[in-house]
């Protein structure tokens, strides 16, 4: 990477936001692993119970699988919506943005209750579904409900990265390949997709660590008893103030997602194409 | 210049690898712009020629090679390729090579991989592969580049990959678009040259793009000059310098003295600016243009200047100049000229040996009728 290569006579220009990085994330996040192994003693019992009580390892397990689920979705909606977007008309391709951005800057709540409305029993998808023969299909409160919502809500998040990596794609290699005897599928598959490859790595770490530590759908669309490791950060820390034990699941998911960043690195997922989402991106979750 | 079609490859691949003869029937391309791009061409390619497209930016050059290679759809005509109409096959079926002034190296891929790619795709086996990749890598003298990536390569060794890549699977004809045009001037003429060998060596149809006058000049069997969407003239290089039909070939190939004639009567002597002029027969150009305006011209080079009316030989055409600039170049030196009453500006080419000529100086130049070539205007 030529960054690693700039000169460093500015580095102070950096103080305020290593300061500010230092004070709201480096110091608790000390704090927090300080309390996981020192409470009540020094003690690794924290960790130990993450797999040995029955039921972490079962949340976990199940959170990874939803933020799995989660991400192929977005990747098979996103990646032909982003290509359809690189190749309209100026117009069109902002019509296009402003559909995916609309719900970006919308409130997660708000997104949240008008799934519900959507998903509920008696709702406009079990009618559907009904039209169809398949009566009594229950999505509210299932984990298939909860992945649809988190992949809407997360469809930005892929759709950023991609649209940013595929339009930067010289598309007169695909020519040249035509040129060269592949038909234009055969081209895409050899030629076009592995370019994009940048972006759908970016993309799929985004909503990959996004999804893991994700709260409120779950929350408000999912049932008690498939719950995510959020919920159960939450429950440990609001309700049984065990915040050792919320400390060590909370290293254990950081860690997930530092070993995921790191392979997207060696994977050649730019941090660039991470970065057009924090642009595009004015409100919080 | 007649060429051998018969010339094969020198290298290890038997066979015959003579060329295709391309021929474009009436060829139109209409983007729906003020005038079509292409109107209305028709030209035959030779097997094994080398055909350069030369003409101004926007004549529609690209657009014509694009048709050949299928890139872009026909609005009316044919393309025919050794007899066979392929208007409406698709390109990875046409089988011809394409080289790129932006070289269009797969940027995730190894020199190696490249230029293996069109013989994977058309399911050659491993070892065969192996061989003719190394085979078209030592043609175009990048042995033990095989592991690089494009970007780790300069831009006169990736139009190299690029060339590799384009005959390494033996197609029927190879198609360029300005494939030097992004280089630097020795880059440029070093892989002329290199181009112009391995033309010779695969013995197949190239057919080259370019608004470069003198990379047309020294390449091509023949050259095909577009203007605005039609084609001005096809001949050999020698044929469009000396022997151009109309003003538009002769000002594009080499610098010229244009005397404009309008409508005039071209069968014995003429008159320019009171100064009377002979006509060789033999000069005028077959162009039916020729009849309802012409033009004269004359090379610099066919230029000859004394310092007075009475030194000019018999026979000659005359008229009277003032030097307006000298450019010196070496051997030779260019005066600036301008001409006859209507002050015309021209040029002549003379010998550093012949004597000094100031600005200002008032001079006589004259050439031979036959020297001059009547052009339709
Ligand atoms: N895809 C296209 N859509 C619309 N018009 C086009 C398209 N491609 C080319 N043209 C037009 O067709 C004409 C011929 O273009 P072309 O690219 O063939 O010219 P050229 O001779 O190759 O010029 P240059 O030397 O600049 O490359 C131009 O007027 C151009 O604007
Ligand atoms: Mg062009």
């Amino acid at each position: 990477m030529s960054s690693n290569k700039m000169r460093l006579s500015g580095w102070p220009l950096l103080l305020p936001a290593l300061a500010l990085l230092a004070g709201i994330l480096l110091v608790p996040l000390g704090r927090t692993l300080l309390d996981s192994v020192s409470e009540p003693t020094w003690t690794l019992k924290n960790y130990e119970n993450i797999f040995t009580d029955g039921v972490t390892l079962t949340v976990l397990g199940r959170t990874v699988m939803i933020a799995a689920a989660v991400t192929a979705a977005a990747l098979l909606i996103g990646y032909p919506y982003a290509y359809l977007m690189t190749r309209v008309s100026p117009r069109a391709r902002g019509i296009l943005l402003v559909i995916v951005l609309i719900p970006f800057w919308t409130s997660v709540m708000a997104r949240n209750f008008a799934w519900i409305i959507i998903l509920q029993n008696g709702g406009p998808v079990q009618k559907v579904f009904a039209l169809l023969g398949a009566d009594h299909v229950v999505l509210y409160g299932t984990s298939a409900g909860v992945t649809i919502a988190m992949t809407q809500v997360m469809l930005p998040f892929m759709v950023l990265p991609l649209f940013s990596t595929l339009g930067s794609i010289d598309r007169r290699l695909l020519l040249a390949a035509r040129g060269l005897g592949s038909s234009p599928t055969a081209a895409f598959w050899k030629v076009f997709f592995p370019l994009s490859r940048g972006g759908v790595v970016a993309g799929v770490i985004l909503v990959f660590t996004l999804s893991l530590g994700f709260y409120v759908t779950p929350a408000l669309l999912g049932s008690p008893q498939q719950s995510l490791v959020a919920q159960l950060l939450a429950q440990r820390t609001t309700q049984l103030l065990d915040f050792a034990a919320a400390g060590a699941l909370g290293m254990v998911v950081l860690i997930v997602t530092l070993v995921l960043v790191a392979w997207a690195n060696r994977m050649g997922g730019t941090m660039s194409a991470i970065g057009v989402v924090a642009t595009s991106r004015t409100k919080d979750r | 210049m007649t060429h051998d079609t018969t010339v094969k490859a020198t290298g290890s691949s038997p066979g015959t690898r003579s060329g295709t003869e391309i021929r474009l029937d009436h060829v139109t391309k209409d983007y729906g712009l003020e005038a079509p791009a292409v109107d209305d061409i028709s030209l035959t390619i030779e097997p094994g020629e080398f055909m350069t497209l030369l003409g101004p930016s926007g004549s529609g050059k690209t657009t014509t090679l694009n048709l050949i290679a299928g890139f872009e759809t026909l609005t009316a005509g044919t393309i025919v390729l050794n007899g066979a109409d392929v208007s409406n096959v698709p390109p990875h079926r046409r089988n011809l090579g394409m080289l790129f002034q932006h070289y269009a190296l797969f940027p995730h891929m190894t020199v190696a991989q490249n230029v293996a790619y069109p013989l994977r795709e058309r399911r050659a086996d491993k070892r065969e592969i192996a061989r003719k990749v190394a085979e078209v890598l030592e043609l175009v003298q990048l042995t033990g580049r095989d592991d690089h990536h494009p970007a780790q390569l300069s831009g006169g060794q990736q139009q190299r990959v690029a060339l590799a890549r384009a005959i390494v699977f033996e197609p029927r004809a190879l198609l360029l678009d300005e494939p030097l045009g992004a280089l630097d001037r020795n880059l440029r003429s070093a892989l002329q040259v290199e181009i112009r060998r391995i033309h010779r060596e695969v013995g197949s149809t190239f057919v080259f793009v370019t608004h470069d006058q003198e990379e047309a000049l020294n390449l091509s069997d023949r050259i095909a000059l577009f203007n605005s969407g039609h084609i001005e003239q096809v001949g050999t290089p020698q044929q469009l310098y000396a022997e151009p039909e109309t003003l538009f070939t002769a000002r594009f190939l080499g610098d010229s003295n244009v005397f404009e004639l309008g409508q005039a009567a071209l069968d014995e002597n003429l008159t320019w600016d009171g100064e009377t002029w002979g006509i060789d027969p033999g000069t005028v150009a077959a162009h039916p243009g020729v009849r309802t305006r012409s033009a004269i011209v004359v090379r610099p080079e066919d230029v000859e200047v004394v310092n007075r009316l009475d030194e000019v030989p018999a026979g000659a055409n005359a008229v009277r100049a003032t030097v307006r600039d000298v450019e010196y170049m070496g051997a030779y030196r260019t005066l600036l000229l301008t001409m006859g009453e209507r002050r015309l500006p021209g040029r002549a080419r003379v010998s550093a040996l012949h004597g000094d000529h100031a600005v200002g100086d008032d001079l006589v130049a004259w050439w031979r009728p036959r020297a001059q070539r009547i052009v339709a205007a």
